[in-house]
């Protein structure tokens, strides 16, 4: 027997109740998630801005272009120029002895790569004290042959390396994992050389997924403050990142120099965050392109 | 011939691993060991003693405490806000889903003052809590607090992709046999997300742990009160006292080491059921 229209109807209203949510669920589950992202994510983000201009520009201008300011951007970018590149081939060499070759203790080497995201920044900072530090291991050597580590540029840069470590490794284990290696393979029959075909094959290949890992590593690399808090000693104009420069006007009560470095900060979160979105939407259409040329 | 063992075709097999091992071996490997090394400074007995004054005892409790707190809220409103951003349509939507990654993006430090100036009496939202009692910067509801906004991403980013991809069959069937809509979340949609909802949850707490740069400007470091752990290394390094600051980090690490490991078999659970279905 044919259900009747009526039939139909309860039919369809009972299967959509029973797939989606009335409206009211809907947009108090919303409204919910928008009040907690607000107190959570804008509320902060308007509170930086807010503070760092509440004593106009003037005073903002003078906070980010004074002597101390100045010197602790200088250390941020050479620490983030040293740690990107230098993970940057470790990421790119990690990849592909991981996801190109069968070896045992290959998960392993997995988590080893993954460790410094599990430990503190904080004993991240730590190790290298107890390694170059007065009463550590090379401490007297280092003293010998008047080189410092701690309290200086290298431990600061050391430690930079240290947190900022799997990034670049973790973006493109996946990804070249799911890309195999035939590509790879047909390149090399054709008479590619190793370095011809990192170059002309593999890297195209990935691009996205090592930009992303270039721009959280550097994001980390500048934005770190745990461990080169431990390494760094605080010396003024010599041996402080930015944001150690916050902590130390925050820690005088001159918050709104302290909001002014930390709105540089913040600009360049905002920033990671559009290239991030940029980069995904990127990576997103070449991988509708490619599928369109296959099944066309 | 075909138990014969096969040629590696591509290049780099010992260039690539070498580096890695090299480069894994110097920055991370040797520098951990050293901290495991020098506790061997201290017998057993004094390890003890350092690691369970009642002073270090109290920020394992903060610590720990807040950081579980913190991941229980991350739980739910992570999952609401995967859910909404997966499910519903509604304006500025894009946006927020690129600024659920802020805290990755954002400096500590920065976040720390920021929800200091926030929270703090005279603050946006602390003057409003004042009247009722409620303290938030300077104590250990601050501590919550911070640590809520540094593990916000993990739970979102690790349940999004597993309900973007949750097939809508599975729902209808469930709604085609009469269960209504709660029933199908709860035992349709909740099992099949409890995976990664855990993985989330899990990393959230371990970064909490470790976290030192947004507490430590939120949390007013009361000894006893609202100290952290990672704050009691640099009290103790502050006062040169090597090893005592490296006792306390041994302690840390074996329990993020333990974390770390739960964290992959959880993961490797996920990815088996979800492979499976």
């Amino acid at each position: 027997m044919q259900p009747t229209q009526f039939q139909q109807y309860q039919g369809k209203v009972a299967f959509k109740r029973a797939t989606s949510e009335p409206a009211w669920v809907r947009w108090g589950l919303i409204g919910l998630a928008l009040a907690f992202l607000g107190l959570f994510l804008l509320i902060p983000l308007a509170a930086v801005f807010t503070e760092a201009l509440r004593k106009g520009w003037g005073v903002y201008l003078a906070a980010i272009t004074e002597a101390d300011a100045l010197s602790a951007m200088k250390l941020t970018l050479i620490a983030s120029f040293i740690s990107v590149p230098l993970n940057l081939v470790f990421g790119v060499a990690a990849a592909w002895a991981i996801t190109r070759f069968d070896f045992k203790g290959k998960s392993f080497l997995i988590t080893l790569i993954d460790l410094p995201f599990a430990v503190s920044p904080v004993i991240a900072g730590l190790i290298f004290v107890l390694i170059f530090g007065l009463q550590g291991w090379f401490g007297e050597w280092l003293i010998d042959h008047d080189f410092k580590v701690v309290f200086a540029v290298p431990g600061i840069v050391l430690a930079t390396i240290f947190v900022t470590f799997p990034f670049v490794a973790r973006e493109l284990i996946p990804l070249m994992q799911a890309q195999g290696k035939e590509e790879e393979e047909a390149a090399l029959v054709l008479g590619a050389s190793g370095w011809k075909m990192l170059w002309h094959v593999t890297l195209p290949n990935v691009k996205w997924g090592l930009i992303y890992g270039v721009i959280l590593t550097n994001a980390r690399a500048m934005g770190e403050f745990g461990a080169v808090s431990v390494v760094s000693g605080h010396i003024r104009g010599l041996t402080n990142t930015m944001p150690l420069h916050v902590e130390i006007l925050y820690n005088e009560y001159n918050y709104a120099a302290a909001f002014a470095v930390a709105s540089l900060l913040t600009l360049l979160a905002l920033v990671t965050l559009v290239l991030k979105t940029y980069v995904e939407w990127q990576a997103s259409r070449d991988a509708a392109n490619i599928e369109k040329e296959v099944t066309a | 011939m075909a138990s014969q063992k096969k040629k590696h075709l591509l290049p780099g097999f010992g260039l690539s691993l070498g580096v890695t091992l090299v480069y894994l071996s110097l920055i991370v490997l040797i520098p951990l060991a050293a901290v495991f090394l020098r506790t061997t400074e201290l017998s057993w007995h004094e390890f003890w003693a350092v690691v369970t004054t009642p002073r270090v005892v109290a920020t394992y409790k903060l610590t720990f405490g807040a950081s579980f707190l913190a991941a229980v809220i991350n739980l739910v409103f992570g999952l609401l806000t995967a859910w909404v951003l997966v499910r519903y349509q509604f304006f500025g939507k894009k946006v927020l889903d690129a600024l659920v990654d802020l805290p990755f993006a954002l400096p500590t430090a920065v976040a720390g003052i920021a929800l200091t100036a926030i929270y703090a009496p005279n603050g946006w939202l602390g003057q409003w809590l004042e009247p009722y009692g409620i303290k938030v910067a300077f104590t250990p509801l601050g501590v919550v607090v911070a640590l809520t906004f540094i593990g916000l991403p993990f739970v979102v980013r690790t349940v999004q992709p597993v309900l973007e991809d949750f097939s809508a069959e599975a729902e209808e069937a469930a709604a085609s046999l009469g269960a209504n809509r709660w029933q199908t979340f709860y035992k349709i949609i909740l099992p099949a997300i409890w995976p990664a909802l855990l993985t989330g949850f899990s990393l959230a707490f371990a970064r909490a742990v470790g976290e030192y740069g947004s507490v430590i400007f939120i949390a007013g470091n009361m000894p006893m009160i609202s100290e952290i752990t990672p704050l009691m290394i640099i009290t103790k390094l502050e006062q040169y006292d090597y090893a005592g600051a490296t006792a306390i980090a041994v302690v840390m690490l074996v329990i993020s080491f333990v974390l770390l490991l739960l964290i992959n078999l959880l993961q490797w659970w996920s990815n088996h059921r979800h492979g499976n279905k």
